[in-house]
């Protein structure tokens, strides 16, 4: 146990230092892809825990997102100077406790609205949960547009920018880590076992409406801590977060393969990078991404990874001469 | 544990290769400047982003074709931000960082303006928007300017025009609530209808793309407005001037240059007769620039020029310009421009920022445009007023 | 009480719009147990055939009359058809053994495939559909205006949903559309040509949507290709309102729809016009899952 907090801790510090060396000589343009990569992935890897080891499917992820956008945001620009004295165009180091409290107040209250939104329609049929989570997305968008404290259609101008890359850095590790010690826990157990077969789960005493707003919530909780990460990042607006924003998560969940989180991973980085490899065909780029997900689902339902996890470890141990003929990919739950 | 440190690093390493992929820059020609552009080309509000677009596309073409800015051509690279703010500042960094544009046009909505504008402010490079009507855009630094009205100025002529030269005191609003344009120029109009003595009787909200508006009409019916104030596109203006009439509603409308299109009428076929508008040009205008423009832009895409076309088209116009006046001032920095970046550059695009934020009386086809300290243009704006499906001249509100 | 009236007048004219696409909605999801979320956008292809097709037509010489407007819908129907037969064959046949997730996202990318081909294809840019019937006012009593249009739409859903209705009781294809609902796999067995009747469902769907479309077009002259999006996933409310499944339910989802829409402006803010759809679905699934009109079916183990 003192073993992995130790190893967290030398991770997030090396995160942090990284970001201090990177952002001396890099191009913006690079930095700038992999800070929304980084938000992606927290993303990717929070819709997975539902959509992809629950087996149930949430597609307004991007509403989730939004609640925690815009309630960090709040905070940050009404609470934080009151509160801790510390106005907007203060230092990153003065407002970096301030900042975290924030995210985490976007996380909590995301996940607030998730089991608002779990409750009536987990106890249903998946399709509802579908449609119920669209709906959520709507109206949270038509509730935020009504809201003039945080800027409505205009957008809320003024939130400092506060978030860079060690804090995307950060979070996509604890994220990792927290949903794959999830998933591997006895209660994550329970939550593929919803997957497989939700009525014989139910049959063998898995309290399964429990266990999927408990997943659901767990989700809202991240897609929440990605959107203050984003509002803290760039100019916050309602179009951010639309339907197809949810979609675009959703594909990167299908495309690394549902319910691997390191295929999430994957997933989200390549559709984060691809079409800005792609941008010469730009106004064909959603025609393209569509009519791929299409072949992808027909062709490949369970995605590139499938259940599998994405791991350089079988490869690692033949270099190390210790093959035990472990086939590569073999460290799936 | 040593599996899971090496699937973080494996998949950390996988997460690279696209990015490296993207580090590879396009060769940039010698004799040429290159400029950037970033518009909403797909998504909820593409239509603007292509009109936009194809504005400034027949500015560049018909200028280029002329022999340039004395011989050297000036290359505009396009990027798509699907209508949302975070691909906005993506695009323009990609733009700026990738590319090495000397400068950069767009956008229509002021959110992605916002967006966007913080990084070609902190690269030094100047940013023109034809569109983006919101006071704070150009208050994010000294390097973003804008060629169209503000809100404040736009709402405050219309409330005017609505109280002192028609004399009506009772107004309703119909706004788009989705749309950061309307809900501005709305509260603008608001504020100083009602500083000028006016009552607003009701304010009810649609959301772009919308259909059917006569729930909301039925409302505003039972208000008695003399006249309803319409700060919206004309995607939907003219449907809601229909839907309005088959209520019963005869009260005139007024709107903001949102309006200015083809479709309006299209649409709308005799329901917005009586009503009044904002415009930047009349159509029917002698000035030769605006009928080349309306002549070019109809042959070559089959439409005839909205607003934002023209505001497009006029952005490029006032770069061009300060190009050319870059050019005969010190030729030396106009050469800069075409190099690669440095400090040579640096200073060149300083200078090409001075030069942009001096221009005076440059004339557009949407009015003689002046730059002002705070590096919005102004300009007079021009009332039209509709009968029977025309557009007539009422009067022009000087700044 | 005026005000009152108007609204609801309107209500149900705009709810005939819901109504008609949310049939097409709970025909298939009955069949398939999919939602199909191309459907408002087979409704936004429809109006875009209609546009053209009128255009085309008119380009001979045709004065506006409810015979050429026939014409045009009846083209539009039979366009729209093929192409539910092109989607369902090509994106849901394959996956329909699969899970419902996958069906489900396929179904979101035939969605978006067909939204960001129409913007290519159609243009960005709103499009004047053209007076296929001269609008005229009528005054229903004092103060409560409606158009012949309006009219047209409530008279034509209400028509189209009892030849419906009458297909579905009483033709042998429409029983064994109704056996397929029931079970698949056993009306398979007692020889149901499964494949072909869920084409026809999805002829017949397509179709009504379709004709949505050209009757929005006709009252609501202004077409784009991201029409659908909205009263797409607003009729599917309707449909689960309503009881998914059930075709009277359908229509009074969707006039339900209507109504509250025009409420919630009129009597709340207008705001929350979009929102309110979703607050009913809510509702309903907290309240009653099986919607309005719908039957309990417990979940087979």
């Amino acid at each position: 146990m003192t073993r992995r907090l130790v190893l967290g801790a030398a991770i997030l510090g090396a995160v942090f230092l990284l970001d201090r060396a990177l952002v001396q000589g890099m191009n913006p343009y690079i930095y700038r892809i992999l800070v929304l990569c980084g938000l992606n992935v927290i993303l990717a890897m929070s819709l997975n825990l539902v959509n992809g080891v629950t087996g149930q499917f949430s597609i307004g992820h991007a509403g989730f997102m939004a609640v925690g956008a815009y309630t960090s945001a709040a905070f940050t620009v009404y609470a934080t100077p009151r509160l801790f004295g510390v106005e907007p165009g203060a230092s990153a180091g003065a407002a970096a406790g301030p900042f975290l409290l924030a995210i985490l107040i976007g996380g909590i209250l995301a996940a607030v609205a998730g089991i608002l939104v779990g409750l009536p329609s987990m106890r249903l049929r998946g399709d509802y949960l579908a449609i119920v989570t669209l709906g959520f997305g709507e109206i949270i968008r038509v509730a935020i547009l009504n809201i003039d404290s945080v800027g409505g259609a205009r957008g809320f101008a003024g939130v400092p920018q506060r978030a860079n890359l060690g804090w995307v850095a950060a979070f996509c590790v604890i994220t990792f880590f927290v949903i794959r010690n999830l998933i591997r826990s006895y209660h994550g157990r329970a939550l593929l076992a919803i997957r497989e077969d939700e009525i014989a789960a139910e049959a063998l005493g898995v309290p399964t409406t429990r266990y999927k707003v408990a997943a659901f919530t767990i989700s809202a909780f991240f897609a929440g801590v990605a959107g203050a990460l984003f509002s803290h990042y760039t100019y916050l607006h309602t179009n951010s977060f639309t339907f197809m924003k949810s979609i675009e998560v959703i594909v990167m969940v299908v495309l690394g393969g549902m319910g691997s989180l390191t295929g999430s991973i994957v997933g989200a980085t390549l559709l984060t990078a691809l079409p800005e490899a792609l941008r010469f065909a730009s106004a064909d780029r959603l025609i393209i991404y569509s009519a791929l997900l299409i072949v992808l689902m027909i062709t490949r339902p369970q995605g590139l990874m499938g259940h599998r996890e994405f791991s350089l470890a079988p490869l690692a141990r033949r270099l190390r001469g210790r093959a035990k003929g472990s086939a590569p990919g073999s460290a799936g739950p | 544990m040593k599996r899971i440190g090496t699937a973080v690093a494996g998949a950390a390493a996988l997460a690279l290769i696209p990015i490296l992929l993207l580090s590879i820059g396009c060769a940039k020609r010698a004799d040429e400047i290159v400029i950037g552009e970033y518009g909403s080309l797909t998504g909820t509000t593409a239509t603007f982003g292509i009109s936009t677009k194809n504005g400034i596309e027949l500015y560049m073409d018909g200028m280029n074709a002329a022999g340039g800015i004395g011989g050297t051509k000036v290359r505009v690279i396009v990027e798509d931000d699907q209508s949302r703010p975070e691909e906005a500042a993506t695009a323009v960094s990609k733009l700026i960082d990738q590319d090495g544009v000397i400068a950069v046009l767009g956008e229509v909505a002021s959110s992605r303006s916002m967006a966007a504008a913080p990084a070609c402010q902190n690269a030094g490079v100047p940013m023109i928007s034809p569109s983006s009507t919101n006071p704070k855009v150009t208050e994010i630094g000294d390097h973003i300017f804008r060629v169209c009205y503000i809100d404040p100025f736009q709402g405050m002529v219309i409330a005017k025009f609505a109280k002192s030269t028609l004399g009506l005191n009772r107004a309703a609003i119909l706004r788009d609530n989705k749309n950061d344009y309307s809900v501005g120029l709305a509260n603008y109009f608001a504020e100083a209808y009602k500083a000028l003595g006016g009552t607003i009787v009701a304010d009810e909200a649609y959301a772009e793309g919308d259909q059917d508006f006569k729930a909301q009409l039925t409302v505003l019916r039972a208000k008695k407005p003399q006249f309803i104030m319409v700060p919206g596109y004309y995607t939907e203006v003219g449907l809601i001037a229909r839907q309005a009439r088959e209520l019963g509603i005869v009260a005139p409308m007024l709107g903001g240059d949102g309006w200015v299109s083809d479709r309006l009428l299209e649409i709308a076929q005799d329901a917005l007769n009586g009503s009044y508008f904002v415009n930047h040009y009349w159509e029917n205008d002698t000035n030769p620039a605006i009928q080349k423009f309306v002549t070019e832009f109809r042959a070559r895409y089959k439409a005839t020029p909205d607003g934002l076309a023209a505001l497009g088209y006029d952005a490029a116009g006032v770069l061009v310009n300060a190009l050319k006046r870059l050019r005969e001032e010190d030729p030396k920095a106009f050469n800069a421009l075409k190099g690669p970046r440095g400090d040579a550059q640096t200073a060149a695009r300083a200078k090409l920022r001075d030069l942009i934020a001096s221009t005076k009386d440059f004339p557009g086809v949407t009015g003689r445009i002046t730059l002002d300290a705070a590096r919005n243009a102004v300009k007079p704006a021009v009332f039209l007023g509709i009968k029977n499906r025309q557009y007539e001249f009422v009067a022009a509100v000087e700044p | 009480m005026q005000e009152l009236l108007q609204q609801l007048a309107n209500g149900i004219a705009w709810g005939s719009i819901y109504a008609l696409i949310a049939l097409g909605y709970t025909m298939v999801y009955g069949i398939l147990r999919l939602i199909n979320f191309a459907h408002g956008d087979v409704y936004m292809v429809g109006a875009f055939t209609a546009y053209f097709s009128a255009r085309a037509l008119g380009a001979g010489g045709v004065d506006p009359s409810p015979a050429y407007a026939l014409l045009v819908l009846v083209i539009a129907m039979a366009a729209c058809a093929v192409l539910g037969v092109l989607i369902e064959f090509f994106a849901y046949r394959p996956v329909r053994r699969s899970s419902r997730l996958t069906a489900l996202i396929t179904a979101i990318g035939v969605s978006l495939l067909l939204e960001n081909l129409g913007i290519r294809i159609f243009g960005a840019d709103p499009k004047f559909f053209p007076q296929l019937v001269p609008p005229r006012n009528i005054t229903l009593t004092e103060g409560v205006v409606v158009t012949n249009h309006q009219v047209t739409v409530v008279v034509v859903s209400m028509a189209l949903m009892v030849g419906l209705t009458l297909f579905i009781t009483r033709t042998r294809t429409g029983k064994a559309m109704r056996a397929v609902a029931f079970h698949r796999d056993a009306a398979s067995l007692m020889g149901i040509p499964v494949n072909r009747i869920i084409t026809i469902t999805f002829a017949i769907g397509s179709a009504l949507a379709a004709a949505a479309g050209v009757l929005v077009g006709l009252t609501n002259p202004k077409i784009e290709p991201l029409m659908g999006i909205m009263p797409g996933v607003k009729a599917f409310v309707a449909a689960v309102l309503g009881g998914i499944g059930s075709i009277p339910g359908a229509v009074i989802g969707g006039l339900t729809m209507g109504v509250s829409e025009y409420l919630v402006v009129g009597y709340v803010s207008s705001t929350f016009r979009d929102a309110i759809a979703f607050i009913i679905l809510i509702l309903v699934l907290l309240i009653k899952p099986t919607g309005l009109l719908g039957r309990n079916v417990a979940e087979k183990v």
